[in-house]
């Protein structure tokens, strides 16, 4: 090996290396030819009387940019552009012994969670063919978050005995969705749900037992605000995984009923009991791993639906609020429409903070911003109206869980986005910095899961398990 | 002389190709080789080799191998396939033609 006596000169060397590895278009055997190069250039200069800096100077300079350089990769080799979005296995050579462990323990967890769903049944639960019961509904989560937990504990590297404090919140997620005494046949005739509470409670202990999965996922240093942030991302990003990995899925299962009815095997029972179900789970733990995988490779999705949706979301709340002064139609409040607005202001918050998690701080406000502001204040806008025309008739409809679950998530995305609305104003008034809005919005991840714990825990027994 | 990036851009394929057809060689002989041929008014920037030679095996103009240089290093040696001769033939023909009507001009136009 030629190596130069010069240590400073290896040094160089290697941080040319390690610098012109970061390039996307360059992989490992190009950087170690072109490293060949550098050092053949250097051998022949450095015995032509220059010394090892000098020498360094003038061989980078000879090599050219880095950026023209590896523009001119990309050209020759397009594929590497678009190859990022597989799985690489010659991306950087320090990952390769990482991962295999990592592959192995996503692979056992993902085994793990489709095995959970099926123990349960064990026990009496079983998933018959039509009807999944409450049992499954009321701990869908529980199959999935504490082995997400666990991923990511592994992965950050924490000791058992954080690891026992934080089974805490799934122990007790287990008790309070099994040990109400909710009514025994969940459905009626109709396949609606008897019990509303028990509905509520299935809704929103995934939302409750998030927060402890972010937990795991931050390291427990939850107050780090880039941790709560790089959360959010995460979920964003989980989110728009699973939905890809489940069209897949869905794929996979019309061709597993396909070709079995073909030869006249009825599938239905393994594609309702295991097929799915098990899927469902192991495909959750996959898709977290990807984005964990992929986080430094890919552009995020969810700001780039965010900025797209932005627009038209402002749009559709302004066109509406236009028609609804013209024509003067008041809002018809029905049964559903209370939860509809709801869906809205969490859409409204949702584009809120992906656009915030994917801008820089320190920029200034743009035209981007000023269309947020205008999302938000006509989203409250909108809101209010709706309120106002529900409280009116609140006292007609008397208090139902899911009224004031409706209105309690009203009430707390109101606050939120009043308070962003504002701090949006001052910060395009150059009042205040973006990064007072992130703050509060990352400050109030964990009032959704608190509210959603509350409507787990005390919901039922309040409103008499109906 | 300032050769224009084009120019030596287009000139490219067929020296490398040509240098490759005297023997095998790697990145920084070729540079060299192409250093000494040109008198030194070629001149590249040595990293845009590279990616010219990738390109070349890619259309398989060219096949590359590691081994061990002299130095005990791994290096990545080039040779010129049948395609690649094929293809050096036929650059040759239309650099002649180019070469032919650019002599044909300069002798009327701007005796020197």
């Amino acid at each position: 090996m030629t190596t130069f006596a010069d240590r400073p000169l290896e040094e160089q060397i290697a941080q040319w290396r390690a610098y012109v590895r970061r390039r996307q278009a360059l992989h490992g055997p190009d950087v170690e030819e072109l490293e060949e190069h550098l050092r053949d250039e250097l051998v022949a200069l450095t015995e032509a009387g220059l010394t090892g800096d000098e020498a360094f100077l003038v061989a980078v300079k000879r090599m050219g940019s880095l950026d023209a350089l590896s523009r001119e990769f990309a050209h020759a080799h397009s594929e590497r552009l678009w190859k990022q979005l597989v799985m690489n296995s010659d991306a950087a050579d320090e990952s390769v012994n990482t991962r295999r462990p990592e592959t192995l323990v996503v692979l056992c967890l993902a085994v793990a969670a489709a095995l959970a769903v099926k123990v349960p049944a064990l026990f009496g639960h079983r998933l018959p063919d039509e009807e999944v019961p409450p049992f499954y509904f009321r701990n869908a989560s529980l199959f999935v978050f504490p082995l997400l937990a666990v991923y990511f504990m592994w992965k950050r590297g924490w000791n058992a005995v954080s690891g026992l404090w934080l089974a805490l919140p799934f122990m007790a997620g287990a008790v309070f969705a099994n040990v109400f005494p909710f009514p025994h046949d969940a459905f009626d005739a109709l396949g609606h749900w008897r019990s509303d509470t028990q509905r509520l409670a299935a809704l929103h202990l995934p939302i409750a037992l998030w927060l402890a999965v972010g937990f795991a996922y931050v390291r427990g240093r939850w107050f780090d605000d880039s941790g709560r942030m790089n959360f959010v991302r995460f979920s964003g990003e989980l989110a728009i995984y699973y939905v890809l990995i489940a069209l897949g899925g869905g794929v996979l299962t019309a061709f597993t009923a396909m070709l079995f009815l073909a030869i006249d095997v009825k599938p239905d029972v393994f594609i309702l009991a295991w097929l799915v179900p098990c899927g469902a789970a192991g495909a959750f733990i996959i898709a977290s791993w990807l984005v964990e995988a992929k986080q430094s490779v890919i552009e995020n999705m969810a700001p780039v639906l965010t900025r797209l949706f932005t627009p038209l979301f402002t749009l559709l709340l302004l066109v509406f609020l236009a028609t609804m002064a013209w024509t003067g139609s008041p809002i018809n409040v029905k049964r559903e429409v209370l939860i509809g607005f709801d869906l809205l202001l969490a859409v409204v918050v949702g584009l809120v903070l992906y656009a915030a998690s994917a801008r820089d701080p320190q920029a200034p406000p743009d035209f981007l911003d000023g269309l947020q502001l205008l999302l938000v204040v006509s989203a409250l806008v909108v809101d209010g109206v709706a309120l106002a025309a529900i409280a009116a008739r609140i006292s007609e409809f008397g208090f139902t869980p899911n009224r004031v679950a409706a209105l309690g998530e009203n009430l707390i995305l109101l606050v939120n986005l009043t308070w962003t609305a504002w701090l949006y104003s001052s910060f395009l008034r150059r009042q205040g910095s973006f990064a007072m809005l992130e703050r509060w919005q990352v400050a109030y991840l964990p009032v959704y899961s608190i509210w959603a714990a509350l409507v787990v825990v005390v919901f039922p027994p309040v409103f008499g398990y109906r | 002389m300032d050769m224009g990036k084009d120019l030596v851009a287009a000139s490219a394929t067929p020296l490398v190709l040509a240098i490759l057809a005297e023997g095998d060689s790697y990145g920084y002989a070729i540079i060299k080789r192409v250093a000494e041929l040109s008198g030194g008014h070629l001149q590249w920037t040595d990293g845009m080799l590279y990616p010219v030679l990738h390109r070349l095996e890619r259309q398989s103009y060219v096949a590359a191998k590691w081994s061990a240089s002299e130095n005990g290093r791994r290096r990545k040696y080039y040779r010129i396939t049948k395609e690649g001769r094929a293809q050096l033939a036929a650059q040759r023909q239309q650099w002649q033609a180019v070469d032919g009507a650019l002599r044909g001009i300069w002798m009327k136009a701007c005796p020197a």
